[in-house]
């Protein structure tokens, strides 16, 4: 079976997000990048489930500008074994264009199994999985913290409020991770070389027949306001008179 | 350790800053002009290239010009030249003395130079590297330097991945990597960990005079357009620096309407209630940098220590094996306060000396002494040398010339001007005992132009595993308890531009606690702790600061 994994290139999630002066974007100047940490968790089992037999070969895709090979490389280097780019200018792309250019591929590629993040760290939007399983109307599994090919289905442990929730799906399937569905291995040093080597094709929108525009434009992006630094009081009663006049809380 | 690999290359080279990159693009350069394919390997601790360096930075190009003639054409990040440049002495909190421009030495001189991000110059250096075959590995950290039967070093170890705090092999215990090279040159910067080791195995620093450092601590800010003069360069010194504590500021205005503001103090001040980070919060009220920074909004903070010994510090650069470049040698320009162009060329030179030896079938670990007069024979040396002399010659130019800037030295810096001494006091040594020092009360930080140390920690973005080995190794753990809190109230706790160091909890309670995720690599504690009882050691590999472009 052939897994297609999609990676997203986002902000590290150890920089501290700034917004731009003119509240147009954040800004990305400078700044750090990397694959989307529910990504890497994909990718991992992705390559656990060929490791185990139960994946023949793991197609890693990922779309944007140049600079989003250096994700699919370090997926590569994960043990992936060929990336494929999709080329756009476009750094902002909305949920639902990245579906259709991923159910594009899918059609392609016809792999048995799509791994995703459940999120992107970034925009938070929890949208491309569900949207791609729709566009393809294969069945559908989020928010995985377990999976195991079983034969022509998957079954997926799924993390739902205040327990887990056990599907069996049947292949081909989109499955989303969630953080504790694995952790994503170190990469060593011998296997970054290898990644330079393998393969890596490049396709487009246009080749895929995939128009742009989904009806949806940012407007702007607002930090949350600073938080005013704290004061110490000094007693019960300085509290309670502070809470109720000054911040007016009781 | 059966277990671990190995991989050959003909030079492997630890560290991606300036001196460890050049290096490394000049050997593929020459490995292609001999016809031979490169086999060059850089480790970096760093997470990305550029995520642990630091500088200031005005930059010469001079070195750049020689490695990549077309640095223009091929879109090297040096667009900002420098157009203003003034040099104040901070009498006090409010006022300050411009010294006039014909006044100043002209090794103080920048209008050649560039202001630029030496992290973004990494990163451009790194991609020219990595064009011309050259493998960069960030995220990998030299833990170990490699020794044959010789004695001669014949590569390094990378760090184990995946050890819990308390030794054990986590789930995801990942053995490192034995890197065997021909030749492995240390370009680790200042204070570098394995470079320490090495002084003390081959006695490289015995004909040397001690070397002296000082800890740069550094923000960048976004600034209003009105208040940004791109180009203009201030230097000073004086307040809030007291007494006999060397050091000076920078405050220099980038692209896209930032300003760099940092400020050096010399590691060998005395007073242990000393705290270079408060100095350099409370030096930004004064209303000459406040006037820039007002306003604006602070991005980034960071913090290196750097060498000062310049070139009678210099120890012996090559050994059996191996090279130490850059400021792991100390070779920054200590009267210029610039680093990277001479960091950069003794790189290259190292470079060339390999490249030669390998041309003609060396199979390595040989001592290439030939290094020692190629570094003699070029500008660095000279450069170097001339600084050295600095003061002296300009004695020599007479009485009016000379007695002009030796009075300047004097009475206008108090003799701050960096001029070279043969000072052979370890930095760690000068702490006089607390109770003979005044106690400096440093005003709360206003959270408009100053901020307490964990805010600032918070902008370098440093992240560690928080399950592993703690990285800064006490020879002795109840030394600081025992002797340097009673002798110098530990200085550790305001020495650290980090909070790394924190004397918790009162009378038996009493412990010290090491907050090593905060750790920002700067080295300062490996140089000052007046005990020599902390060592610095790479943590997991991809720790640290991610400083942007710092
Ligand atoms: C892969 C991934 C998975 C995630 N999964 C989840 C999830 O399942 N659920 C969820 O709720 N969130 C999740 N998040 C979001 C992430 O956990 C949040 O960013 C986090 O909860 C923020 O917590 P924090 O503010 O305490 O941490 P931080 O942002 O690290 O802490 C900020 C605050 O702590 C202080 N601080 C930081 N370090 C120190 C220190 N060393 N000493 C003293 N003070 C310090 C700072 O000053 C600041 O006030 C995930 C993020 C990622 C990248
Ligand atoms: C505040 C400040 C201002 C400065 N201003 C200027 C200026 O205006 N102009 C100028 O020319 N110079 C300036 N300098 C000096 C200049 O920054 C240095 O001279 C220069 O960066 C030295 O280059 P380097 O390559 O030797 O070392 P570094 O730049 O320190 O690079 C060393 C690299 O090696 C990595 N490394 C270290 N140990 C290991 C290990 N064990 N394993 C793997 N990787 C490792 C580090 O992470 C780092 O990336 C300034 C320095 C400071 C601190
Ligand atoms: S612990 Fe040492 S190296 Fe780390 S930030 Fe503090 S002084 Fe610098």
């Amino acid at each position: 079976m052939k897994v297609l994994v999609a990676v997203k290139r986002v902000i590290d999630y150890n920089v501290k997000v700034r917004v731009r002066a003119d509240n147009s974007n954040v800004d990305l100047a400078n700044v750090k990048m990397s694959i989307n940490p529910f990504c890497e968790i994909a990718v991992e089992e992705s390559v656990r489930l060929k490791e185990s037999g139960a994946a023949t070969e793991v197609v890693v895709v990922s779309i944007g500008p140049k600079a989003v090979q250096e994700q699919i490389r370090s997926a590569l280097a994960a043990g992936a074994d060929r990336g494929i780019w999709v080329e756009t200018d476009d750094t902002e792309l909305s949920g639902l264009a990245v579906a259709r250019l991923l159910a594009q591929v899918v059609r392609d590629e016809q792999p048995g199994l799509v791994l995703l993040g459940k999120q992107a760290i970034d925009t938070d939007n929890n949208q491309t999985g569900q949207m791609l399983a729709a566009l393809l109307d294969w069945p559908q599994a989020t928010f995985a913290s377990k999976l195991e090919v079983k034969g022509a289905e998957v079954e997926v442990t799924r993390e739902i409020d205040g327990g887990l929730q056990t599907l069996a799906l049947t292949l081909p399937a989109v499955v989303t991770a969630d953080l504790r569905l694995n952790t994503p291995r170190y990469i060593k040093l011998p296997d970054i070389m290898k990644a330079k080597r393998k393969p890596l094709a490049t396709t487009s929108p246009a080749a895929l027949a995939v128009g742009p525009g989904t009806g949806v434009k940012l407007l702007g992006v607002t930090p949350p306001t600073e938080r005013r630094g704290g004061i110490k009081v000094e007693s019960v009663a300085a509290l309670v008179d502070c809470l109720k006049n000054q911040a007016q809380v009781l | 350790m059966s277990e671990r690999e190995s991989m050959q290359f003909d030079v492997v080279i630890v560290g991606a800053g300036p001196a460890g990159l050049a290096c490394a693009c000049r050997l593929a350069q020459l490995a292609q002009e001999q016809g031979r394919e490169p086999s060059v390997c850089v480790v970096e601790k760093g997470s990305e290239v550029g995520a642990h360096i630091l500088s200031g930075a005005i930059i010469e190009s001079r070195a750049l010009d020689e490695l990549f003639p077309d640095w223009q054409q091929r879109g090297a990040p040096l667009s900002t030249r420098v157009t203003r440049e003034e040099m104040h002495l901070l009498r006090s909190a409010g006022s300050a003395w411009k010294v006039p421009h014909a006044l100043l030495p002209r090794a103080m001189h920048n209008h050649d130079g560039y202001i630029v991000s030496v992290g973004n110059l990494c990163r451009w250096l790194a991609t020219q590297a990595e064009a011309l075959g050259v493998e960069i590995f960030p995220g990998f950290a030299a833990a170990q330097v490699l020794f044959g039967e010789q004695g001669e070093v014949k590569g390094i170890a990378t760090g184990d991945m995946g050890i819990a705090a308390d030794g054990s092999h986590k789930d995801s215990f990942t053995p490192g990597m034995d890197l065997l090279a021909r030749y492995t040159v240390f370009a680790e910067g200042c204070r570098g960990q394995l470079g320490k080791t090495l002084y003390a195995r081959f006695g490289l620093d015995a004909q040397a005079d001690t070397q002296h450092y000082g800890i740069g601590l550094k923000e960048l800010w976004d600034v209003p357009p009105p208040r940004h003069v791109e180009g203009l360069v201030v230097h000073g010194t004086g307040w809030p620096l007291a007494g006999d504590t060397g050091g000076g500021f920078f405050l220099y205005h980038l692209e896209n309407h930032q300003i760099a503001v940092g400020l050096v103090v010399d590691l060998n001040y005395r007073n242990p209630w000393i705290s270079p980070y408060d100095d350099f919060q409370r030096m930004k009220h004064h209303p000459l940098l406040a006037q820039y920074l007002q306003g604006g909004k602070r991005v980034a903070y960071g913090a290196r220590a750097l060498t000062k010994g310049g070139f009678n510090a210099l120890p012996t650069m090559h050994f059996p094996g191996g090279f130490l470049v850059g400021c792991n040698a100390g070779t920054l320009n200590s009267a210029k306060l610039k680093g990277v162009h001479t960091g950069m060329k003794s790189g290259m030179l190292a470079a060339e000396e390999i490249a030669a030896a390998l041309g003609q079938g060396d199979q390595g670990g040989q001592d290439l002494s030939g290094f020692a007069e190629r570094f003699r024979a070029s500008w660095v040396y000279d450069e170097l040398q001339s600084s050295r002399t600095f003061a002296p010659a300009l004695h020599k130019l007479g009485p009016l010339l000379g007695g002009a800037l030796f009075a300047l030295d004097q009475t206008v810096f108090r003799g701050r001007l960096p001029i070279a001494l043969h000072d052979k006091t370890p930095d760690c040594a000068r702490l006089r005992p607390a109770r003979e020092c005044e106690p400096i009360a440093y005003p709360k930080p206003d959270g408009v132009l100053s901020f307490d140390k964990l805010s600032s920690v918070f902008l370098s973005n440093t992240s560690h595993e928080e399950d592993q080995p703690c990285h800064l190794h006490l020879a002795d753990p109840s030394l600081p308890l025992g002797r340097n809190l009673a002798e110098y109230a530990e200085p550790a706790q305001r020495y650290c531009p980090a909070g790394v160091y924190e004397i918790v909890g009162e009378g038996s309670a009493q412990r010290f606690q090491i907050n090593a995720a905060n750790c920002v690599h700067c080295k300062t504690c490996d140089i000052k702790d007046p005990a020599q009882n902390i060592t610095w050691v790479a943590p997991e590999g991809g720790g640290g600061p991610n400083y942007p472009n710092m």
